[in-house]
């Protein structure tokens, strides 16, 4: 068992949490350390608990057992305002595309101005230029996704949660938003993110966390998790076959 | 039938002539309702949008008195607002009644309860949809009022035009705390009400017909905001 802060930000660690409804567990994670600094991707069939874990290492839902720390010291305000998340299913406000991204820099209390070039750096950095007089509910699932990811980008945060950020998009947005979250990951950002896509966890993952029916089957580096799994639940998710 | 149609023709001369009193008349009633609207948004909508948002004991049953309130009868709201301003009424001293502000008070006491109601239907929504998103963004519960207010800003536009609708065609609670005195209190539909039993169907026409028209305009806008309110993924309830 890892005790020891690897000295990387950023670094979550999770210990005994539970989460159980009705007397069903769905969440059950004795102990879990995501020191990165690469990418984190968690795997796992649906109904794992993968999104259920985003939303515990977010804050956003407090377990019934147990706690998430960041950097050695329990989950607390300020490391939030430093996390950004992408949801499974963004929510985008009923603006245009620009103001989604300036709700968020005008709550950094950032300078009309610069506030306006960020907008522009953004936009292009996620290939949306042109369209940032356009009603953000009018983009199309990839834009969505790629304007969901830009807002959590300019939160600037450390850590960046994306849940499924591909699972509805095209080859070809996929790669784009793939190369959005490799370069903020250069950019020192830790990214956790989920994914049923293998290939994508062979191209962009450091580390893997699989799971299953609420539990950490298996975390290691990439290359090991997805070549020489050592679970039997590995193993059979990633053959395809049926997991019972 | 001879009748009928020389009324008609004369309602028609009234209003392409610009006849003074027929506008004064309608002028008085814009303005009387949308000052009553006005001032319900400023109430109903922040009273709306908390009752969205704040979780408290007692909530749910405020939320049903308030849609209660949504269909109380005119009459009995001019009633209320009657005794309040007369000369024995707690608010007597003020000697509002017979004026067009006791009027803008019985419609506001009309409408508010609809504002509010319908915004914090849509406010509630739109809540439970950006709770998590808003939370993620590290927005507070207290300072996500004006972002959903904002974000629902098409379909509160409507609850203002369903309350503008019911306050210009409302007749009970205006005649009883106005008193239809001429070029003081004197509404579209008090007129039409006094002038019709007077027999004189040209000027009673000649309103109808520009109420009938407000109300077509009114709905038009509703149904355009609506529809744009719906292209840009608002359902309503
Ligand atoms: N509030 C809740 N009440 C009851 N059950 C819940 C609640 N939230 C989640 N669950 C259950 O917890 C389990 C894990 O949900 P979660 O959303 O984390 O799955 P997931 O791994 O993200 O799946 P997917 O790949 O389909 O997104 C599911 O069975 C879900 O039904
Ligand atoms: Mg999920």
């Amino acid at each position: 068992m890892r005790d020891v802060l690897t000295g990387i930000p950023g670094t979550l660690e999770v210990r005994d949490l539970a989460i159980a409804r009705k007397g069903k567990a769905l969440l059950d994670v004795p102990y879990l350390c995501l020191d990165g600094p690469g990418p984190t991707l968690i795997l796992g069939p649906n109904g794992a608990g993968k999104s259920l874990l985003l939303r515990c290492l977010h804050g956003l839902i407090s377990p019934d057992h147990g706690r998430v720390c960041q950097d050695g010291i329990v989950l607390n305000a300020d490391h939030k305002a430093r996390q950004g998340m992408v949801f499974q299913s963004p929510v985008l406000l009923r603006r245009s595309v620009a103001a989604n991204l300036d709700f968020v820099l005008k709550r950094q209390s950032i300078p009309r101005a610069m506030r306006k070039q960020r907008i522009a750096a953004l936009l292009s950095e996620g290939g949306l230029e042109g369209k940032a007089r356009q009603s953000a509910r009018s983009l199309s699932g990839g834009e969505a996704q790629r304007l969901a990811i830009l807002r959590a980008l300019a939160l600037e945060p450390e850590t960046l949660f994306l849940d499924e950020p591909t699972s509805a998009l095209d080859p070809g947005a996929t790669q784009v938003i793939e190369r959005m979250v490799l370069r903020a990951s250069a950019k020192g950002v830790r990214i956790v993110m989920v994914t049923h896509d293998i290939g994508q966890a062979r191209r962009l993952a450091s580390d893997i966390v699989m799971m299953q029916a609420g539990r950490v089957v298996e975390h290691g580096a990439a290359g090991q998790v997805l070549d020489a799994p050592e679970s039997a639940e590995s193993r059979r998710y990633l053959a395809g076959g049926l997991v019972t | 039938m001879q009748g009928f149609a020389s009324e008609f023709n004369q309602a028609l001369s009234l209003i392409l002539q610009g006849d003074a009193e027929l506008w004064a008349i309608v002028l008085l009633s814009l303005r009387v309702s949308l000052f009553a609207v006005l001032i319900s948004a400023a109430i109903g909508m922040p009273v709306g949008a908390a009752l969205a948002v704040a979780r408290f004991p007692g909530r749910r049953m405020l939320i049903i008195l308030l849609n209660a309130l949504m269909g109380l009868p005119p009459v009995v709201v001019g009633l209320l607002v009657y005794l309040m301003l007369s000369r024995s009424g707690p608010l007597g001293v003020l000697e509002l009644l017979y004026t067009p502000t006791a009027m803008i008070i019985a419609q506001v006491v009309l409408v508010t309860p609809i504002v509010a109601a319908l915004t914090r239907q849509v406010v509630e929504m739109l809540a439970e949809e950006y709770a998590e998103q808003l939370r993620s963004l590290g927005v507070s519960q207290m300072a996500s009022v004006p972002v959903l207010l904002w974000d629902a800003r098409l379909a509160l536009m409507t609850a203002l035009l369903a309350g503008f609708g019911r306050a210009i065609a409302e007749v009970g609670a205006v005649i009883i705390v106005g008193g239809n005195i001429n070029h003081v209190t004197r509404v579209m539909t008090t007129t039409i009400a006094l002038e019709t039993s007077k027999g004189n169907l040209a000027l009673a026409l000649a309103l109808g017909a520009i109420l009938i028209g407000i109300a077509i305009a009114v709905n038009a806008m509703v149904s355009s905001l609506t529809l744009r309110a719906e292209r840009e993924g608002l359902r309503h309830a």
